[in-house]
């Protein structure tokens, strides 16, 4: 199978008055065409780093200070911004965690799935009825009279559904999904999922897929990426790694889920600690100081270690852990 | 039970429905369309009422009906005795009532840095921060931020940072109430944890009363004492967190219960799934809303309109409601 | 220290060459506006009735003019009142529009809408002509000149905080502001300026060179300083009725002109790049 996305020991720095923030170090990736591969971690731990450095639309503080980045086996990492601008929309397009980045306040929703297409033949009315139907596959009510809509008129899981509309709207080769079912009811997050399932049937294209709901990975995709303080610590498919989680975090994390608690905590479980600090992580493995199984052997950095299969971890001990 | 904190009679929001010439065109009552539509509704003091529907169906419209940020079209509100409807001294009370918005980044002034932003609730009210540092480091310390954030400004956080310092301003001023609009999303599920740790201590602390608006089920039943269900501008469903969950009675409460992913990939569940889409605001279905939708509609539900009945401490709107026993 | 400096404004700006060649000219310009006295190699008005008309020279740098007037020396007093017209004008000017948009914005509807006419209003009327009618009205001086300038510019500052504002109103930080229970002016002056201020000073950068022609354009009409006063336009003028013969005096005083709006309107244009956060994302 030929690998749509493939990100190959990026590393991004954010210039901060505390000096380099080492939002990503040495992350590796693959989506292959046509599977929808979710990413899951801490928040904060570099997941929208992650997607801003893929379309190479950084903040201006940000660096690609190593690593690849291939679409289809284009190097995208220092392309030149106008390939880049054609790519994105076209081949690449992105929902972003926040609506409104890929919304302009003061622009009818009409008019702005309208301007997307602007690369398509066809002539505004076609446009607008194209977009009045993603809409309606969106679930949004009444999508005719929407196209008039300004973005602060509707809700937030309405804005939500119109960034995604938007989104594949082009029939990209690659599907950037940040968290976007946050801001929507189980039952839409349901009918979301079955539409980007549907979608990737339809046009192939790959999906990679943010979320914090760890039953929505489970059920949209066919792999998983486990990140912490910037670094993938384990991947593989999504029933392995949730049933047997090879590395101590990603068991911390199945563990929070209060999906998982049929009756009422007191006080929810929490992995104590916080996140190292990103200026100066420190030597080893990265999970060291919030890790019950640290031992001496920990202080030396852990290489990925495969435990069945394409699953991994990048934990010393996960061969013994996860099996 | 004690007096209710909050109170909310029949509260109407209207919006335009159309723009410009159209809207001088049409006849008057096409001009509007009713986000919230009759909207009744008692929060006990120190209670936690979650909200919980359809996307679009008012929650966050009913949030900000209730902080004055949206006027009423009809109905009352009562706070703390004072009378919301009735031109009330907003800058008083919303000293009182704090928000969380459902935009986490969106929800913080661009160009002021997040120690002057868990600020601002003092500066508003012109209340005593003390040593400000001190201060602002602490409240994002209890909000599980360390005092390394002081000095970013909101690009320059992650979401779930961003949700996090909403949250710290929120609770800077020791409000009696606090309305939080998806407090959890964008948080993973252990900083999830933490927020309704922190909140569910405050309340057992200071008596905290919460209405807390969520997608997010899984954690209902670890914060919530009730649930109210929306649909369409109106409560179809309110009852203790428990019997919502386990024993939904109205149809749409089954089917949104029904529907949330599992995280384990061994089990799925039998989900109803819902036939149709969302009705618009413009067309809204005669006699009960949900019956285009519902898989149990009889023949008289199109154009019976059902009563919200108050059975014990739940009610429900809805002519055949799921039994207990099946 | 370093590190911050290179992500201040000016730290960024300095890595930009376009904008490392505004700020040369612009300062370029002060200084000698500063020390136009010291800088003169003669006195600007003296009259050197022998040296009419004398071409460039070491002596006359850039030539005299039909008075035998050291053309260097007056354009060194010039770049005086261009800056001076140049900032009183663009202050106030700015100042009213910066207020006016605000209030426009913000405001209720009934309100914006009566701003809104009196901007449109203003900006459809030639300034050429509104110039033309308050000369006739007025005495001759700088001020009417910057009565000029005002009237026919605020609007312009006017509406483009007006748009900005307006598509601040609505977003959530400013509801969440009032949701805390912020004051109006709390949520003006502290949350919408600062937000408001990049577009305005990009616009200010670039209306100023718009300036220094105005008022050089209505010295030359004769309708701005009075007679007698080293103004570029006066300048100009001179240059432009003795053009056959001597080509260097209008040369001469077209040239600050020109390298002023260059200047400006580079700055203006680097300043955009580097305050408008949404460009500089995707660069
Ligand atoms: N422009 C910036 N300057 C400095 N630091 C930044 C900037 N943007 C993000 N960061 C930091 O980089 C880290 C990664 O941020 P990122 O937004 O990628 O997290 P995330 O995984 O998407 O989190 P969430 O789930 O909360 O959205 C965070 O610690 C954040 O504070
Ligand atoms: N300013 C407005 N003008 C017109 N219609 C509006 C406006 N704000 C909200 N609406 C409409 O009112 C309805 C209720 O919106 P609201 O934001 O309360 O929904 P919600 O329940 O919070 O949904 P979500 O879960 O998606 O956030 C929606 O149909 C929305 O389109
Ligand atoms: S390598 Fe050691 S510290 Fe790191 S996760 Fe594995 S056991 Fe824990
Ligand atoms: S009243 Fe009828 S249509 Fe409405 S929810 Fe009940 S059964 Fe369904
Ligand atoms: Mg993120
Ligand atoms: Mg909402």
């Amino acid at each position: 199978m030929t690998d749509t996305l493939t990100v190959d020991g990026l590393t991004v720095h954010y210039a901060t008055r505390e000096g380099a923030l080492q939002a990503l170090r040495d992350v590796a990736l693959d989506v292959p065409a046509g599977q929808i591969v979710g990413i899951v971690g801490e928040s904060g731990c570099g997941k929208s780093t992650l997607i801003n450095a893929l379309l190479q639309l950084m903040p201006e503080n940000a660096r690609i200070a190593a690593g690849s980045v291939r679409l289809e086996g284009e190097e995208l990492v220092g392309a030149a911004q106008r390939r880049l601008r054609d790519m994105r929309g076209r081949d690449i397009s992105v929902v972003f965690q926040d609506p409104m980045t890929s919304l302009n306040p003061v622009l009818t929703i009409g008019r702005q799935m309208r301007d997307i297409q602007y690369r398509e033949p066809c002539d505004r009315a076609e446009k607008l009825r194209r977009a009045a139907a993603m809409l309606g596959r969106v679930g949004l009510p009444d999508p005719q009279a929407r196209l008039d809509a300004y973005p602060h008129e509707l809700s937030g899981g309405q804005r939500q559904r119109v960034a995604i509309a938007m989104a594949v709207l082009m029939r990209p080769k690659l599907l950037i999904a940040d968290e976007p079912t946050t801001a929507l009811d189980a039952t839409l997050e349901v009918q979301i999922i079955e539409l980007l399932k549907e979608l990737q049937r339809e046009i192939g294209c790959a999906i990679l897929f943010i979320s914090h709901h760890l039953g929505v990975i489970a059920e949209l995709c066919d792999r998983v990426v486990v990140m912490y303080a910037g670094e993938a610590v384990e991947e593989g498919p999504v029933a392995d790694v949730f049933l047997h989680p090879s590395h101590p975090y990603t068991a911390k994390l199945i563990e929070c889920d209060p999906g998982r608690m049929k009756t009422r905590a007191k006080l929810l479980p929490a992995i104590p600690g916080d996140l190292p600090d990103l200026t100066a992580p420190p030597e080893g493995c990265i999970f060291r100081d919030r890790c019950d199984k640290a031992t001496d052997l920990c202080r030396t950095k852990p290489n990925p270690v495969a435990v069945n299969g394409t699953h991994w971890a990048r934990c010393h001990y996960a061969a013994e852990y996860g099996a | 039970m004690t007096a209710p904190i909050l109170t909310l009679r029949d509260v109407v929001v209207e919006f335009p429905a159309l723009r410009g010439l159209k809207a001088m065109m049409a006849p008057r009552n096409a001009r509007h369309v009713q986000a919230l539509s009759g909207i009744s509704l008692d929060v006990a003091r120190g209670e936690t009422l979650a909200i919980v529907g359809e996307s679009g169906s008012g929650k966050t419209t009913l949030a900000r009906a209730i902080n004055g940020l949206l006027p009423l079209a009809g109905g009352e509100i009562w706070f703390n005795d004072m009378a919301l409807h009735q031109r009330p001294d907003w800058h008083a009370i919303r000293r009182q009532m704090a928000m969380m918005f459902q935009d986490p980044v969106g929800s913080l002034s661009p160009r002021k840095t997040v120690r002057e932003l868990v600020l601002e609730p003092f500066a508003i009210h012109g209340q005593d921060v003390g040593n400000p540092s001190q201060t602002a480091q602490r409240l994002l310390e209890d909000a599980g931020l360390n005092a390394d954030f002081l000095n970013r400004y909101p690009h320059q956080l992650s979401g779930g940072q961003a949700r996090r310092v909403g949250v710290a301003r929120a609770l800077a001023l020791n409000p009696a109430m606090v309305l939080a609009d998806e407090p959890t999303a964008g948080l993973d599920v252990s900083v999830q944890g933490e927020i309704l740790n922190l909140l569910n201590g405050i309340k057992a602390e200071h008596g905290l009363t919460t209405i807390i608006i969520t997608h997010n089920l899984n954690i209902l039943r670890h914060i919530a004492d009730r649930i109210a269900v929306m649909y369409l501008g109106r409560i179809v469903e309110i009852g203790p967190v428990t019997q919502i969950m386990e024993q939904p009675r109205h149809p749409y409460t089954a089917a949104l219960m029904s529907a949330n992913p599992e995280p384990d990939p061994t089990t799925r569940r039998a989900r109803i799934i819902l036939s149709g889409e969302t009705p618009a605001l413009t067309a809204r279905p005669s006699g009960c809303e949900f019956h285009p939708r519902c898989p149990v509609a009889r023949a008289d539900c199109g154009s019976q309109i059902p009563e919200l009945t108050k059975a014990g401490p739940r009610a429900v709107s809805c002519h055949y409601p799921i039994s207990e026993n099946t | 220290m370093m590190r911050q400096f290179r992500h201040s404004l000016l730290g960024r700006l300095l890595a930009d060459p376009m904008a490392v060649f505004a700020l040369t000219i612009i300062i370029g310009l002060v200084v000698v506006a500063i020390f136009a006295d010291a800088i003169s190699p003669h006195d600007h008005t003296l009259m050197n009735l022998a040296d009419r008309f004398a071409p460039p020279s070491t002596t006359y740098w850039l030539g005299t003019d039909n008075l035998g007037r050291d053309t260097f020396s007056r354009l060194a007093q010039g770049s005086r009142i261009a800056l001076y017209v140049a900032l009183v004008a663009v202050s106030i000017s700015g100042m009213i529009g910066l207020i006016l948009g605000m209030i426009a914005g913000f405001g209720p509807r009934w309100l914006d809408n009566l701003l809104l006419f009196i901007f449109d209003t203003l900006r459809a009327y030639p300034t050429i002509i509104l110039a033309l009618a308050l000369a006739a009205l007025l005495p001759r001086g700088l001020s009417t000149v910057i009565i000029v300038v005002v009237i026919t510019s605020f609007s312009e500052y006017g509406r483009v905080v007006r748009t900005q504002t307006l598509s601040l109103k609505n977003a959530e930080f400013i509801l969440a502001e009032r949701a805390m229970g912020a004051s109006p002016a709390r949520m003006v002056f502290h949350h919408i300026l600062p937000n408001v201020l990049g577009p305005f000073f990009i616009l200010a950068a670039m209306n100023l060179p718009v300036v220094i022609t105005i008022e050089a354009g209505m010295s030359f009409l004769g309708i701005g300083v009075p007679p007698g006063t080293p103004s570029w336009g006066a300048t100009l003028k001179d240059g432009f009725d003795y053009i056959r013969n001597t080509p260097w005096i209008i040369i001469a005083g077209g040239l600050p002109l020109i390298l002023v709006t260059l200047g400006f309107t580079f700055l203006g244009e680097a300043l955009r790049d580097q305050l408008d956060p949404k460009l500089r994302k995707s660069r």
